[in-house]
């Protein structure tokens, strides 16, 4: 059984299709990257994924559960329990350390463990600011903190919203081998992304224009 | 770590680490809880406080025989001694008899003048108060029937028919009269039945009557509000035989209807500062949250339940409130001090009390205050504050 089913999933706002019969299989371990312009439904489809909005029609099966039949309540349940996030803004708790900021996600989920914390920004190679509010860091160590964050709980599926277009070029490097680590270690990772050089490094590629699933490459160059 | 550890870190960094917001939000808090714990200590206080100027008015308890006879001044000095003694101001005992002045009946009070000075400090005087034995204060309708002023000696006539008939009486002889002569020390001018009496020292009443220990009625002035006043005179009433203690209305009614506008006022204004402070800190948690919205997105992003978020923005609430208390029952006994200086010239007693009291109140305040921010907090839609809507 595939990890995420979307079935004929449409998602309506008065006049305008954002998603119009999307179609789309993730399986276990994948690596995909979502594609398209402004306006395509990029965001509509990651947040339907996130559990932070329903489909108008047709199911999403996450892990077995069809969410669009979820109430919200039991939404923000599989959200916490299944989901990373990672975003493209950081949001970061400005008042709180790295470190916390990593514990609030553990918090929510279970039960926050500073040492546990410390080991995912370690991971991420952020172990010397820990310490460090968001305010202190740079663009590139705030979303490896988002990363840390969104591993901490051990989601079925890392979501990223455009990771790296608040990033530099080196930092993008960065977080891409760290995406390319997560993979190896078998994490499913669902990237959206303008960024064709985003884009080019993960499993498969599917593109979406005005709602619709316009096209999907598999890289056949895909370093694993 | 436990939660709840967590739960605390969270909300102490984001009171601490964001210092100027909620700065706004704790001296509201405080400026609301000082006045607050100020006003009830002036509250609590303002009794106590004008207790001493309200004993201008006069007394405000007496002591009467219960069974039409006399008192004694064993029975008055029992009954004073149930009453807390830095709560007696003055205790003024009083013996009526009738008198003949220049063939003219008058009624001649004895009493003890050093008490009455206390127990009617409005009396005014032409001339000086008795200060010994053979001196008289007669009440200015008198002193004005008999031409009488300060200097003036007068003799009063007793006559003694009312004690058992001699020997010489019993078998037709003349009856007994005793005379005595008393200079007037004074006039005294009340405006009231005082005006009508010649007033002499105890002891000169005894001289004069042949009989001694013997008292119609006691006048007292006793620092007390009214239910305090109530409960003496149930205690004294019960607890000494053949006597019989009541309040003088009009002046504990005067007295209770002052404190009672007083302490009402004082009250309202409680109240007023009350609203205005659950307005101002609801004001500012509600820019809080307008301010975090993103932060409370994130949060429901990463899975956090409605309860969560109004438990965290309650928490921040509730413990700026009982910083906000702490401070400003402190700062609020300053303020009582500094109104109490000012305007009763005396200070003020710590109720060690109201700082509990006060901190509880402003957390209550607080809480309430925060129930519809932290409502709004909780409609907040996680998809639309991370895209930046």
């Amino acid at each position: 059984m595939s990890l995420l089913e979307i079935k004929n999933v449409s998602k309506i706002y008065g006049p305008l299709k954002a998603l119009d019969n999307v179609n789309l299989t993730v399986e276990n371990g994948e690596w995909l990257a979502i594609m398209g312009p402004s306006g395509s439904g990029k965001s509509t489809m990651m947040n339907i994924i996130g559990c932070m909005d329903k489909p108008s029609l047709g199911e999403v099966i996450l892990d077995g559960v069809d969410i669009a039949k979820q109430s919200s309540k039991k939404l923000t349940e599989i959200r916490r329990d299944k989901i990373g996030l990672i975003f493209q803004q950081f949001h970061l708790v400005n008042y709180l350390t790295a470190v916390e900021n990593v514990m609030v996600s553990q918090y929510y989920h279970s039960m926050p463990d500073e040492k546990e914390a410390l080991e995912a920004l370690e991971r991420v190679g952020l172990a010397d600011r820990a310490k460090h509010l968001p305010s202190q860091l740079s663009g590139g160590e705030q979303q490896r903190v988002c990363i840390a964050r969104a591993l901490i709980n051990h989601p079925e599926i890392i979501l990223a919203d455009e990771p790296t277009g608040n990033l530099d070029e080196a930092n993008e490097n960065i977080v891409i081998d760290i995406f390319k680590q997560l993979h190896r270690q078998g994490t499913t990772l669902i990237v959206v992304t303008h960024d064709p050089e985003v884009a080019e490094v993960a499993q498969r590629t599917v593109a979406l224009e005005h709602g619709r699933l316009v096209k999907e490459i598999i890289n056949n160059n895909f370093e694993e | 770590m436990k939660k709840q550890t967590m739960f605390l870190r969270m909300i102490t960094a984001s009171l601490l680490r964001r210092r100027s917001r909620m700065l706004v939000a704790l001296l509201a808090i405080a400026v609301g809880a000082t006045i607050l714990s100020g006003l009830v200590t002036i509250y609590y206080d303002v009794p106590r406080q004008m207790g001493e100027q309200f004993r201008s008015y006069g007394a405000n308890m007496i002591f009467t025989s219960s069974d039409s006879g006399k008192l004694t001044k064993s029975a008055i000095d029992k009954a004073v001694g149930s009453i807390k003694s830095s709560r007696v101001v003055g205790v003024a005992p009083y013996r009526y008899e009738s008198v003949t002045v220049f063939e003219r009946p008058v009624m001649a009070a004895g009493t003890d003048f050093e008490g009455v000075q206390k127990t009617s400090p409005y009396w005014r005087i032409s001339g000086e108060w008795p200060s010994a034995n053979g001196q008289a204060l007669v009440g200015k309708e008198t002193a004005e029937t008999l031409a009488l002023k300060a200097g003036d000696t007068v003799t009063l006539v007793y006559d003694l028919e009312g004690l058992p008939a001699t020997a010489d009486e019993a078998s037709g002889g003349e009856r007994k009269q005793n005379t005595r002569d008393f200079t007037v020390a004074g006039v005294l001018d009340t405006g009231g039945n005082e005006e009508k009496y010649i007033f002499i020292s105890i002891g000169d009443m005894d001289a004069l009557t042949g009989k001694s220990d013997v008292y119609d009625m006691a006048e007292l002035s006793v620092s007390a509000a009214q239910d305090q006043l109530k409960s003496y005179v149930s205690t004294i009433s019960a607890k000494v035989d053949g006597l019989s203690a009541r309040m003088v209305k009009r002046v504990t009614q005067s007295e209770n209807t002052v404190l009672s506008k007083l302490q009402a006022l004082v009250l309202l204004v409680t109240v007023v500062v009350l609203l205005l402070t659950m307005i101002c800190v609801a004001t500012t948690m509600m820019a809080v949250v307008t301010e975090r919205r993103r932060e409370v997105g994130l949060r429901k992003a990463l899975g956090a339940s409605n309860r969560s978020i109004i438990y965290e923005f309650m928490g921040e609430g509730l413990l700026l409130g009982g910083i906000g208390g702490l401070i400003g029952s402190v700062c609020g006994f300053i303020f009582a001090q500094a109104v109490s200086m000012n305007v009763f010239n005396s200070s003020i007693q710590f109720h060690w009390l109201l700082i509990p009291v006060t901190i509880l109140v402003s957390v209550l305040v607080t809480g309430l205050s925060c129930l519809l921010p932290v409502r709004s907090a909780t409609e907040v839609d996680p998809a639309l504050v991370l895209k930046g809507e």
